[in-house]
């Protein structure tokens, strides 16, 4: 459990964390979103006590974090995968790690066992690719057994099947009844993964809530219709209380009635319909819009984007 | 996820404690090639200069130089570019995690700030201590080889008159082992100072230049300070109080130096006070 009050952090003159206030439960995966510089690695930081905060507090499991007698039990944090002295091979790393808490030599052979790191373990660090890195991170979080998890884009750098390796790595965690914060900056890879989501951007809180709240508030349900007589569709529709705008393709995509009103009202009408499909507007969709107006990094929009990609 | 139950129980059960932290240290130090190579180095150049130098002194002394003959410094003045390595160690145990990043991992698994610095300088001043005391002694006896028929040229008169003498001490005769001692004692101190110059610097490089710059260029600069002066401020400068431990003699050259406890005391406050500003921003800054 992490409970963080009013969290702020400031440097110099620029806010990275401004008031922010979330909870993450035991037990789930919590997504932790937001564009680049948005927050996200200060707010893990200060959760481990790497930063201190300008104001507020953050606890993990009732105190401060500095203040657990088995800080290695309590958290296990993958902050940099290239954090690593290259000299070093990964099972030293791991040992030098192992011994502060009084670990033995046989759970620093299960983490690499468990990451898949055995076999290149006595080889030095800095010939490992980013991917390994991760999972050299990913067995350090491991190592004490922790009750809390953060992974900071553990995703990065990962191949296909280690991405595959990781959500389950996640999952399984949590179903342990572990506490798993993980960041990430793209929606599509909490989609599947988590259970909660905490969406910051530009260091302020947008939204705590479940995935599926998250969903059902800010995915709104439209559908695309093509008909050969828009004029008179449009009309109908609009009449019924719906708002409505034509794609470049030339359908009409229709919000504020279900698919099923949709088709009704045509009928009723006399107009013909070729094709009438209930859209989703997806989980990324909904998180870009949510994070827009707060992206530190913008580009300007490119020449002939289709002005359709704009839902408001 | 956890295929024996035990050992994952066992991993609950642990606490953090400072035996730990010394252990983890250790290994840090001993499993990184370049440290290891770093104390080689330390001995071959410390050894091999002050063979070198005893070797100079005592096959090339004159009537005149013979007062300030200390047979024990004169044997490991060696120290003086061995502290340079040593400065390179002690500074790179803390900023080689800073430029890798291991500082976050390690102050998260050690919250506790000051602990990892203790436990590093406690691991620290041990190598380099043992790693000092072979130096000394090694360079000591080699030295008395070379003092124990030293040659003496007496270029007055019309030909040079050569004689022999024996020169040399026993590590039995009075104070001569606490100085030998004390050469070990000296590199240790200046392995700390460098740590803490690391720590407080944050970067290998600018640690590295300053505390060669005050171990090694300040006492050089010293020379040129008005003769007035140097008396009074050059026995304190850090490497001339610091090395009055390993000298029989109390003077260098024309100057007085502090007494060999009073000296390297002056010394170790000196490498305590950098140590102490190390901790408190420490403990203060981010990471």
């Amino acid at each position: 459990m992490i409970e963080a009050l009013h969290l702020s952090k400031r440097y110099g003159e620029r806010l990275a964390v401004d008031d922010l206030s979330f909870e993450v439960l035991p037990g789930r995966v919590t997504g932790f979103l937001g564009p680049n510089g948005a927050g996200k690695s200060t707010t893990m930081r200060m959760i481990v006590g790497l930063d201190a905060p300008s104001g507020g507090s953050v606890t993990v499991c009732g105190q401060p974090y500095t203040q657990h007698g088995s800080p290695l039990s309590t958290v296990g944090a993958l902050l940099d995968a290239r954090a690593v002295h290259g000299g070093r091979s990964a099972y030293d790393h791991l040992l030098s790690l192992a011994h502060t808490h009084g670990l033995r030599r046989r759970r620093v052979q299960e983490v690499l066992e468990l990451v898949g790191l055995a076999e290149v373990s006595r080889r030095p660090v800095r010939g490992f690719s980013l991917g390994m890195s991760q999972r050299l991170g990913i067995a350090v979080a491991l190592l004490g057994d922790p009750e809390v998890l953060l992974f900071d884009e553990p995703v990065n750098g990962l191949d296909p099947e280690g991405i595959v390796w990781i959500r389950g790595l996640m999952r399984e965690l949590a179903a342990q009844g572990r506490t798993v914060l993980v960041s990430s900056h793209l929606m599509s890879e909490m989609e599947h993964t988590a259970d909660d989501l905490v969406v910051i951007g530009k260091g302020r809180l947008i939204s705590s809530c479940t995935v599926d709240e998250f969903i059902e508030r800010n995915c709104r349900t439209e559908v695309r219709v093509t008909t050969p007589e828009p004029a008179r569709l449009v009309a109908l529709l609009e009449e019924h209380g719906g708002t409505v705008r034509s794609e470049p393709d030339g359908s009409l995509v229709v919000g504020g009635l279900d698919a099923v009103r949709v088709g009704d009202l045509a009928f009723d009408g006399s107009v013909r319909i070729h094709q009438l499909v209930s859209v989703q507007a997806s989980l990324e969709a909904a998180f870009m819009e949510l994070t827009r107006s707060s992206v530190e990094y913008q580009a300007s929009p490119s020449v002939g984007a289709p002005e359709a990609e704009v839902r408001s | 996820m956890r295929p024996d139950a035990a050992a994952a129980l066992e991993a609950r059960a642990t606490t953090l404690t400072f035996g730990g932290v010394l252990r983890s240290e250790w290994t840090k130090i001993r499993s990184l090639r370049s440290t290891v190579w770093t104390l080689v180095a330390t001995v071959v150049l410390t050894i091999g200069t002050s063979a070198l130098l005893a070797w100079a002194v005592s096959a090339h002394l004159e009537p005149s130089f013979l007062a300030d003959v200390d047979p024990v410094r004169d044997s490991m003045s060696g120290l003086m570019f061995g502290q340079l390595t040593v400065a390179v160690i002690g500074a790179m145990a803390i900023t080689s995690e800073y430029s890798t990043g291991t500082i976050r991992t390690t102050l998260t698994v050690v919250p506790r700030r000051v602990t990892v610095l203790t436990a590093k300088l406690t691991v620290l001043a041990c190598v380099v201590l043992v790693c000092g005391l072979l130096c000394s002694f090694v360079s000591f006896f080699i030295g008395q080889s070379f003092f124990a028929n030293a040659t003496v040229t007496d270029r007055d008169g019309a030909a040079d008159t050569v004689t022999h003498l024996d020169l040399h001490v026993a590590l039995t005769d009075p104070g001569v082992l606490r100085a030998v001692v004390g050469g070990g004692l000296y590199l240790a101190a200046g392995g700390l100072l460098a740590l803490a110059l690391g720590a407080l610097l944050r970067n290998t490089a600018a640690a590295i230049s300053t505390a060669i710059g005050l171990l090694f260029v300040v006492p050089l600069l010293a020379n040129f300070l008005p003769s007035a002066w140097e008396a009074n401020v050059v026995k304190w400068l850090p490497t001339n109080a610091g090395s009055a431990i390993w000298s029989l003699r109390p003077t260098t050259g024309d100057n007085p130096m502090l007494g060999p406890w009073t000296g390297y005391g002056v010394f170790v406050a000196y490498v305590l006070t950098a140590l102490l500003a190390a901790a408190v921003l420490l403990r203060r800054r981010d990471t």
